[in-house]
């Protein structure tokens, strides 16, 4: 063949054999799956049914208390390290990068065991469910909202501690009224990343051994599997994460192209 | 830049500056020229001022004292260590040896409280730092109520007059990235105004500016120094040096080459340095050209 094709005879060609490629995996799978056992498996309309209205209004109602519980503590604890970091002191230096080292460096399924088990059988005390939870998520998110506050504190240009100081404030008003106030605009994005991110390690709750009016959604489905040996219900549960998160993702995508229609 | 145009700073006197200005003259009268510079006169005093970052030493032993009400401007080519002399000033760095007093107070003794000094001293950078989260009358009201403890009230009239002086009254609710640079000038000027301070030191206010907005900047400045304000002004204007100085400063190499008023030293400079300086600005083309 020594035809020669124009560069749009050839991309066309590609083309038709890419969408080619992708009908016949598609008409493989259609035609091979066994769609009965499929649907059986993950939309048994009766399980689903019988998951309305706890799996919402109370798995999903208490993700979203435990994820923002976590988030709440995380972000005011990772506030604080992110100025220990930054501190002229070097000891708050050190404690600050020692802590956010450990915890980002163990598996948060560690600090749960720790929180839930550890501590209450060491000290010999009941902590409350609710704190715990708290506990264990902020503890581990504050060590990596931290870095990303300390980031968006350096992204401040140096320039408007100097200006704040200029006009007679203290370093510790400059930060508060001045430098702070940006560096959050700067890691909206990024700390709204960190909430996605907490809402699912918010799953790995169920370790705490839980009541029933404390489930979540991820321990919500698995008990709700045991029953019913069906996937139905960790399919629903698995949705209603993405209601959570996928308007996040979009806020994050907002967010970052208003900072950068800012600059 | 139309828009830039039609709004040609209008400053107008209040009669509470005016009063002061008259008061200052007076001040200024009542001395005898010979004691103009004892200290109750002297605005800024420095001496034997060095100043190092690491091995490079940017401030070879700088004297220099500003009178009240008199309007000094430092000239010199760039890492001359002109703005490293104004930011010594008000201490935003710290020199490595020598002493830095203003209006009195020894900026450069460990005991002075900085910030307390700072409220006096006005301060314009090259770019401008007005705070972008904060609207144009917050960047004006923040420092008065957060560091002087005015009402929200009486802070807004303050930022409001001050406006008026640098001609910008109908920007007040705009943030700062809505503004041109020549405006948002303005508005750093207008926001060290606010603090009332007796003296302001300018770095190099115009040179982040395009060149159609220079002429407000400075048009704003010029009649601050009409209205007497004590003035230390870094800038690469030769004509505003020229018209407005009542004293040049030349720098080079970290050193003060030349000093006198601004008709001897940009109209008849005797060295060598300064000369070849003044040609290089006045007339770039020139420079330019080999040999």
């Amino acid at each position: 063949m020594t035809r020669r094709l124009t560069r749009r005879q050839r991309a066309r060609v590609v083309r038709a054999v890419q969408y080619g490629v992708l009908v016949v995996a598609l008409l493989v799978l259609v035609l091979a799956a066994d769609w009965g056992e499929i649907r059986r498996a993950f939309f048994d309309v009766d399980v689903a049914k019988e998951q309305f209205p706890e799996i919402v209004s109370t798995a999903l109602v208490n993700t979203v208390i435990y994820t923002v519980l976590g988030f709440v503590f995380g972000l005011t604890l990772g506030l604080v390290l992110a100025l220990m970091r930054l501190s002229q002191v070097p000891p708050y230096r050190w404690l600050a990068i020692g802590y956010i080292e450990f915890f980002r460096g163990v598996p948060a399924l560690l600090v749960f065991i720790a929180l839930g088990f550890g501590v209450p059988l060491a000290f010999q005390v009941a902590i409350n469910q609710y704190v715990t939870v708290m506990l264990a998520l902020g503890l581990v998110g504050a060590a990596y909202m931290a870095e990303t506050i300390r980031a968006g504190i350096q992204a401040v240009p140096k320039g408007q501690l100097e200006a704040a100081r200029s006009l007679g404030m203290s370093q510790q008003r400059a930060m508060v009224s001045i430098v702070i106030p940006q560096a959050f605009r700067i890691v909206l994005p990024p700390l709204t990343n960190e909430l996605i991110l907490l809402t699912k390690d918010s799953s790995l709750v169920y370790l705490l051994g839980l009541s029933l009016g404390q489930y979540e959604l991820a321990k919500f489905g698995r008990d709700a599997l045991n029953e019913h040996r069906s996937l139905t219900p960790i399919l629903i549960a698995g949705l209603l994460y993405l209601v959570i998160t996928l308007p996040l993702g979009h806020l994050v995508r907002r967010l970052e192209a208003r900072t950068a229609k800012a600059r | 830049m139309s828009e830039e145009r039609s709004e040609e700073p209008v400053v107008e006197k209040s009669p509470a500056d005016e009063g002061r200005a008259d008061a200052e003259k007076a001040d200024l009268a009542k001395t005898d020229p010979e004691k103009g510079r004892a200290a109750g006169d002297e605005a800024i005093r420095i001496e034997g001022l060095h100043k190092s970052f690491g091995d490079l030493e940017v401030l070879r032993g700088i004297d220099l004292s500003v009178r009240r009400g008199e309007v000094v401007c430092v000239i010199g080519p760039s890492g001359s260590g002109k703005s490293t002399l104004l930011r010594c000033v008000n201490l935003l760095e710290e020199p490595t040896s020598g002493t830095v007093t203003v209006a009195g107070n020894e900026v450069t003794d460990p005991d002075v409280d900085i910030d307390e000094v700072r409220r006096g001293i006005g301060m314009v950078f090259q770019s401008f730092n007005l705070f972008p989260h904060l609207t144009v009358l917050e960047n004006l009201t923040i420092a008065q109520r957060r560091v002087l403890g005015r009402d929200r009230d009486s802070a807004e009239r303050t930022a409001r007059r001050n406006l008026e002086r640098v001609g910008l009254t109908d920007k007040e609710s705009a943030y700062p990235s809505k503004l041109s640079g020549g405006q948002q000038q303005r508005v750093a000027i207008a926001r060290a105004l606010s603090m009332e301070p007796q003296l302001m030191l300018f770095d190099e206010p115009t040179s982040a500016l395009d060149p159609e907005l220079v002429g407000d900047v400075l048009a704003v400045m010029r009649a601050l120094a009409g209205e007497g304000m004590t003035m230390l002004v870094v800038t690469h204007e030769m004509s505003f040096a020229r018209e407005v100085a009542d004293r040049v400063v030349f720098m080079d190499g970290g050193a003060v080459v030349e000093e006198g008023t601004a008709a001897r030293v940009v109209g008849d400079p005797q060295h060598a340095r300064t000369r070849e300086f003044l040609a290089r600005v006045l007339d770039p083309a020139a420079a330019r050209l080999p040999g």
